[in-house]
């Protein structure tokens, strides 16, 4: 087994080589920036570094993302985490000269809410590493968490951590992860797997990508941990095929750990071993639900099964699995490095450590926010997200894709927690959040959200196949202006029962666009019925 | 799992076929490759035809039935040809809220294709998305796969425009 001066050993050449300089310049290379030619920026950089002969004292890097993608490209200058937005190729020359003369650039970003609100656990490192680079981890402690469970803990230690920091499953359900752990742990079998489900199909939803493309290695360590707590040789990241930077880094990532010996067989020269394959996605939505998910490992087509079992029993190939989501892994290290109290003492009673989420649509402030559980909306939506360009005002928040609801604009002093969206009629979901302002049109808003689960539903049973088609052509009936009032009626019943009835969480989860928009809503539906003409507002 | 005396021979002598089966035998031929098989296949040779289903399912040893099920379930795999360009508009709920419906209609009228078609001369294919995950750049719009950045509609237009008159 590698000792601890070894294990040490392994970042510390990186470090040194980080405390040699003078300062550096991060450029995001995520793909929110990089579709913006950040991939030029940082060239232009490395270019005029070397041309003014400083390239031993100051370093540019390609790093992930660092949130605030409205302002995309994105650089950060150090020393004094200096924020630059909008950076084109022609300003590296200014922005050399800054770097050596310590001047503020002209493009700086003033201090905002945005970035003073945030409590980074699961995105410490977004920004920060270049997610190429595993000796960059490393040199920021990457993968102590998983030496300290290797030579420290005993599995079952590692399972008990984990439920004692409170953690639940950030996917949006916030089944309680150590629960989950310690059941596939107790679950008899020779094989077992862990997936980790990067299959963030939810519309609105990209922190999963970001993390993937910005810290790879988390994710990673994350899962070799909960492989050592379960018992399990094998894991499995299944990411979406829409996501190929995600691949790419990943991929990356997988073969650089295998070398060190992180990964693969006698990790830190251990008897435990732990392999990770890739799995892509193709593109269809319901393999966000565990059982389709694993159907679609096992190379069919994606539909779901009835549970139980649940796959902590019996998962892939019939043996048992644990299943988490990205964001969910890349609390992991965290937690195993700076224990199961510290993360404890972060959010509420009943919802703990931070959340990341994606804020988007009407909203000036675009990206990626960690924030503490049980923040208000109103903080997230109007501080750090800066309210609704054009100074519109905020009519409603769509919260948990399309398995969630509409929160309407008085309900926005709500802490963000499970319960508290659940109440709501919402959702947490996987953390998208999307503003929509008093021009957006709330029917229509729920017949987007149906036709995309019509589309999505995988066909298997009857509830959600034919149910979410009829509830789309009621809709679209009421959205032309060709409703009757017994409409609302036949669409609440065809909610009940699609929701009673289905089979998976998708079908079950279908008919909440509906029912929130009609509950805080209901008059635009009523308006639209007895006014057929304004159809057409939006 | 087939002997290798009983796996068929791949349909045509091209090259590319040496990729597919490459992927194939990393898994050891085993049923559960089908998808990750499909990728490649389709990597290589820009869609799936009938003569590749029928090869991967007599290679896997599954019936062709099951392999057009499992190639037809999911958005990604196709099963014509693309055209020379294509272009991906982001349906997702931000890109919605930011017009990208109207971006599909535009495109709709410009080339006379529906999502899902290429257009009669092969220049263009136009596809949906159900996000893309650039939901801060929105409306989403992948061109020759590149994530084009906030673009506008007239942006969309000029473009297509130039694809068509190429």
């Amino acid at each position: 087994m590698m000792t601890l001066e070894e294990f040490e050993g392994l970042g510390a050449r990186e470090r040194e080589d980080q405390s040699g300089r003078k300062g550096r310049i991060r450029v995001c290379q995520a793909a929110g920036c990089a579709s913006c030619g950040s991939d030029k920026v940082l060239a232009a950089l490395k270019e005029k570094l070397q041309a003014a002969g400083l390239e031993q004292d100051y370093e540019a890097k390609g790093v992930g993302c660092m949130g605030l993608c409205s302002e995309a490209p994105l650089v950060t200058m150090e020393p004094g985490e200096v924020l630059v937005g909008r950076v084109t190729p022609e300003d590296a020359e200014e922005l050399v000269r800054n770097l050596q003369q310590g001047t503020p650039p002209t493009k700086r970003l003033p201090e905002m809410p945005f970035f003073t609100r945030q409590h980074k656990i699961a995105l410490e490192h977004c920004g920060v590493v270049d997610p190429e680079r595993i000796q960059d981890y490393l040199a920021r402690g990457g993968y102590s968490g998983l030496y300290k469970a290797l030579t420290e803990m005993t599995p079952l230690e590692v399972v008990q951590e984990i439920t004692a920091s409170g953690l639940r499953g950030r996917g949006g359900g916030g089944y309680p992860t150590g629960l989950k752990w310690g059941t596939v742990h107790k679950a008899a079998g020779e094989i077992k797997y862990v997936i980790c489900n990067a299959d963030e199909g939810d519309p609105g939803a990209f922190m999963d990508r970001s993390v993937l493309e910005s810290d790879p290695h988390r994710i990673l360590e994350g899962m070799a941990i909960a492989g050592y707590a379960v018992g399990a040789g094998t894991g499995y990241i299944y990411v979406r095929a829409e996501y190929p930077l995600a691949i790419k880094t990943l991929r990356t990532a997988i073969r650089q750990a295998e070398r060190q010996k992180i990964l693969g067989t006698g990790i830190f020269g251990s008897s435990h071993s732990f392999q990770i394959e890739l799995r892509i996605g193709a593109g269809a939505f319901v393999c966000g639900e565990e059982t389709a998910l694993i159907a679609s490992i096992e190379g069919n087509r994606g539909q779901p099964r009835n549970r139980p079992p649940y796959p902590a029993v019996a998962g892939l190939f019939g043996c048992p699995t644990l299943i988490n989501n990205v964001e969910t892994f890349a609390n992991v290290p965290a937690i195993m490095r700076e224990g199961a109290d510290w993360f404890a003492s972060v959010g509420t009673e009943k919802s703990k450590g931070t959340k990341v989420f994606a804020l988007a649509g009407s909203i000036n402030n675009t990206g990626l926010v960690e924030v503490p559980m049980g923040t208000t909306l109103r903080e997230l939506i109007l501080e750090i997200g800066g309210g609704c360009p054009g100074g519109k005002s905020v009519k409603a928040v769509q919260t948990g894709g399309p398995s969630g609801g509409c929160i309407p604009a008085e309900k926005l002093d709500t802490p963000v927690d499970y319960e508290s969206l659940m109440a709501l009629g919402s959702m947490m979901g996987s953390g998208g959040m999307i503003v929509m302002d008093e021009t957006t049109s709330m029917i229509e808003v729920a017949r987007f959200f149906m036709d995309f689960c019509r589309s999505e539903s995988c066909g298997k049973c009857v509830p959600c196949r034919v149910g979410t088609q009829q509830m789309y052509t009621v809709l679209d009936r009421i959205c032309e202006g060709q409703g009757s009032s017994e409409d609302l009626e036949l669409l609440e019943r065809l909610c009940e029962t699609v929701r009673n009835t289905s089979l998976c969480g998708l079908g079950k989860s279908a008919p909440n666009p509906i029912m929130s928009t009609m509950r805080y809503f209901r008059e635009e539906y009523t308006e639209r019925i007895r006014q057929p003409e304004s159809v057409g507002t939006r | 799992m087939l002997t290798q005396a009983k796996r068929p021979a791949p349909p045509t002598d091209d090259k590319r076929w040496r990729i597919v089966d490459a992927t194939m035998r990393r898994q050891s031929y085993r049923p559960a490759a089908l998808i990750e098989t499909l990728h490649t296949a389709q990597e290589v040779f820009g869609f799936l035809d009938d003569d590749t289903l029928r090869y991967v399912a007599g290679s896997l040893g599954l019936p062709l039935g099951k392999v057009f099920g499992v190639a037809t379930f999911y958005h990604h795999f196709q099963l014509k040809p693309k055209g020379a360009h294509s272009c991906v508009v982001c349906l997702g709920t931000a890109c919605y809220m930011k017009n990208a419906t109207g971006i599909v209609k535009m495109i709709g009228e410009e080339a006379g294709i529906a999502p899902g078609e290429t257009t009669p001369d092969g220049k263009l294919s136009l596809m949906v998305a159900r996000c893309i995950g650039a939901c801060s750049l929105a409306p989403g719009v992948v061109a020759d796969g590149e994530v084009l950045p906030r673009p506008t509609l007239d942006d969309v237009r000029a473009l297509v425009k130039r694809w068509l008159s190429e």
